[in-house]
């Protein structure tokens, strides 16, 4: 016999044809009917589209493959137009901004950040469309625009990051530069140049939201697969009666820890989490070299950094006394 | 079909598990720490019994060569054209010379690689030219540069190591492959050993250890007055220590907290001798190497033109006290090392 397991299930559940969802005008001019897979069947819904693209979707893409475009043949002209080369030194190919000398000048030259400027603006369009397309499409739904502003809010750190805070420094070469290692070692670099991000309140709390959502996430989903067998995945209709999924999972919890979500509040319990962790990490950043130029310093002198004792002799800067830096 | 594909995917996840084991660079335990700090920061020094077996391998030390009195005959009245050896005996040059062949010279070539056999104090061979301002130089860091390596000195094979190129040297990176309006992205985006493969600058010597750039990129004040280094500079300094750690086979904790690494109170002193050898490699590459580069033939020149430079790797080679701390300097004032009490 066969049986639906909530991980991995034997039964493709799928109906004849691919399910286009609310009738009406917002089907009427699809392109295509989408289709199914297999391999997706085996852990949940296996429909893929049909998808919505319109206007809003089609400029966002368009601007979104112009950055990618950009910063891709930079990356393949960085060695020397070799495929080999190209595949080999992917994660550390870079397009980086322009060097501190150029200022927040619009227009440095090509070869010395202008790319990056131009790929910048292309990708910050290709999100922005993407933001009033994920809008529109929660409005003519008739939903909440929860989703869009839980984008925004990753969009705010990525804007922060980018544009706002080398604005308010007057340079761009403050900027993240495109890649996979070289924004990461960005990442070390700027918590090294402003005195160790970790003594940044604002970084703590991004931190603490961060992990929280994970754990709110794993917990959730945790949750509500334990109680699958009682169709558990329905939630929120089951929230009124006793003895459901959704009682058996609010007393879980209850006993475990004291406390618990609803079926409801839990999902405001994950959203805010996940919208605090880059809303307070752009805050963070947004103060660093503008308003705190050394957060190790400044945790000093507020009590933040812990002292330990010495386990040397006083070690004193040689410098000054040479004359050398 | 479903069947296939799922097959397909195990086997191609354990196909990259397997790829991703092999090729991670893993360090065989037991791993020993040395505790260089208070409790809890971290600060440890880490070894394995196979990095001490090839530490100890790669600074196996060189026959010793009788010594010589600085009595007797003076090499200047021996040997013509004695430039800089000119306060030793023709016994203490000789052993110099021996030296050199023995720590220096190509073994098929010994004396001949610097020498015209057929009239020694000939100049011609560049190679001659080249060794006469290294003596200087080693004379120099002997002499001048307490601060850095104290009684232990240097000789010729603290570097050379029977090489007649020491095996860590540098030279200016190559100019940026892209042409035309393709980014240049200023040396960084491509792993390299002095980088420690990451896509920090690829040559942060030229403009830090050759040019005198600034090192210090972290703020000393909480808050900001005016605008301080750039992420950029503060990546080429990361990329300099990144390859002084490989020199010195250490990590960053060997002379910085790292929870503040630019606090001087919060260093460890090994900091302080690191900071002089900061400034002796300066000194080198100014007033030694970089002179240097009208001698050279073109194959010993870099990508770009360059002549050979130097840095801390060139002597330490991967342990934070050269050849282990075994003072060569001592049995050699001929080089201006300084006998110990």
């Amino acid at each position: 016999m066969s049986v639906y397991e909530n991980v991995y299930t034997q039964v493709q559940v799928r109906p004849n044809a691919p399910d286009l969802g609310v009738e009406g005008e917002l089907v009427a001019d699809r392109l295509n009917q989408g289709f199914f897979v297999q391999l997706l069947g085996y852990i949940g819904n296996a429909q893929i589209g049909p998808i919505y693209l319109g206007t809003l979707g089609v400029v966002s893409l368009l601007f979104g493959f112009f950055a990618f475009e950009i910063i891709g043949l930079n990356m393949l002209a960085s060695v020397h137009w070799s495929p080999i080369q190209f595949m080999r030194q992917l994660p550390w190919l870079a397009l980086e901004p322009p060097k501190p000398e150029y200022g927040i000048h619009i227009m440095p030259p090509l070869a010395e950040g202008g790319w990056w400027l131009i790929a910048g603006f292309c990708l910050t369009t290709s999100l922005l469309l993407w933001w009033l397309r994920m809008y529109r499409r929660a409005y003519v739904l008739g939903l909440g625009s929860h989703n869009a502003w839980a984008f925004a809010s990753a969009i705010w750190l990525y804007l922060v990051l980018g544009f706002i805070r080398p604005l308010l420094m007057g340079h761009w070469s403050e900027a993240v530069p495109f890649g996979i290692f070289p924004h990461l070692d960005w990442t070390a670099a700027f918590s090294i140049r402003y005195g160790n991000l970790f003594y940044n309140p604002f970084h703590m709390l991004s931190i603490a939201f961060l992990y929280g959502s994970a754990l709110l996430f794993a917990m959730h989903g945790a949750t509500i697969l334990a109680v699958g067998r009682y169709g558990g995945e329905r939630e929120v209709e089951q929230i009124l009666y006793r003895g459901t999924a959704a009682e058996r999972a609010a007393l879980f919890w209850r006993w475990t820890m004291g406390f618990n979500a609803t079926m409801e509040s839990i999902h405001r319990w994950a959203w805010w989490f996940a919208v605090l962790c880059p809303l307070t990490g752009g805050i963070g950043i947004l103060l660093t070299g503008t308003v705190v130029d050394n957060w190790y310093l400044w945790g000093v002198q507020h009590g933040i950094s812990p002292s330990y004792p010495h386990m040397f002799p006083a070690v004193v800067d040689p410098a000054p006394a040479t004359g050398a830096q | 079909m479903g069947k296939i594909a799922l097959a397909f995917v195990a086997g191609a996840a354990f196909l990259l598990t397997v790829a991703m084991l092999l090729t991670a660079g893993w360090t065989a335990p037991p791993i020993h720490t040395v505790q260089g700090g208070y409790r809890g920061l971290a600060m440890g020094q880490l070894s394995t019994p196979e990095s001490e077996r090839l530490l100890k391998l790669a600074n196996t030390l060189p026959d010793a060569i009788d010594k010589a009195s600085p009595d007797g005959d003076r090499a200047t009245a021996v040997y013509k054209n004695v430039q800089v050896l000119t306060d030793l005996s023709a016994d203490q040059f000789n052993r110099v010379m021996l030296g050199l062949a023995a720590w220096v010279a190509p073994p098929d070539q010994g004396c001949n690689y610097c020498h015209n056999p057929d009239n020694l104090a000939d100049d011609g061979l560049y190679t001659k030219r080249v060794a006469r301002r290294m003596l200087t130089m080693t004379r120099h860091i002997n002499k001048d540069w307490q601060a850095h390596v104290g009684d232990t000195g240097v000789t010729c094979y603290t570097c050379h190591r029977g090489q007649p190129v020491p095996s860590a040297i540098w030279f200016a990176g190559e100019a940026p492959k892209t042409g035309g309006y393709a980014e240049t992205n200023d040396g960084m985006g491509h792993p390299n050993k002095v980088n420690g493969s990451t896509a920090m600058n690829s040559d942060p010597f030229s403009t830090l250890l050759a040019d005198k750039g600034v090192i210090r990129v972290q703020a000393t004040k909480a808050l900001p007055a005016g605008y301080g280094a750039s992420i950029q500079s503060t990546e080429n300094t990361y990329s300099l220590m990144i390859a002084m750690s490989y020199s010195l086979g250490v990590n960053c904790t060997f002379c910085h907290n790292s929870r503040e690494f630019g606090q001087w109170a919060e260093s460890t002193p090994q900091r302080v001798t690191a900071w002089h050898g900061l400034q002796l490699v300066r000194d080198l590459n100014a007033n030694y190497l970089e002179p240097l580069k009208v001698e050279f033939p073109a194959n010993r020149l870099g990508p770009t033109g360059d002549g050979p430079k130097l840095y801390c790797a060139t002597c330490h080679q991967g342990a934070s006290k050269p050849l282990l701390g075994v003072s060569l300097a001592k049995d050699w004032p001929e080089l201006g090392g300084v006998a110990k009490p």
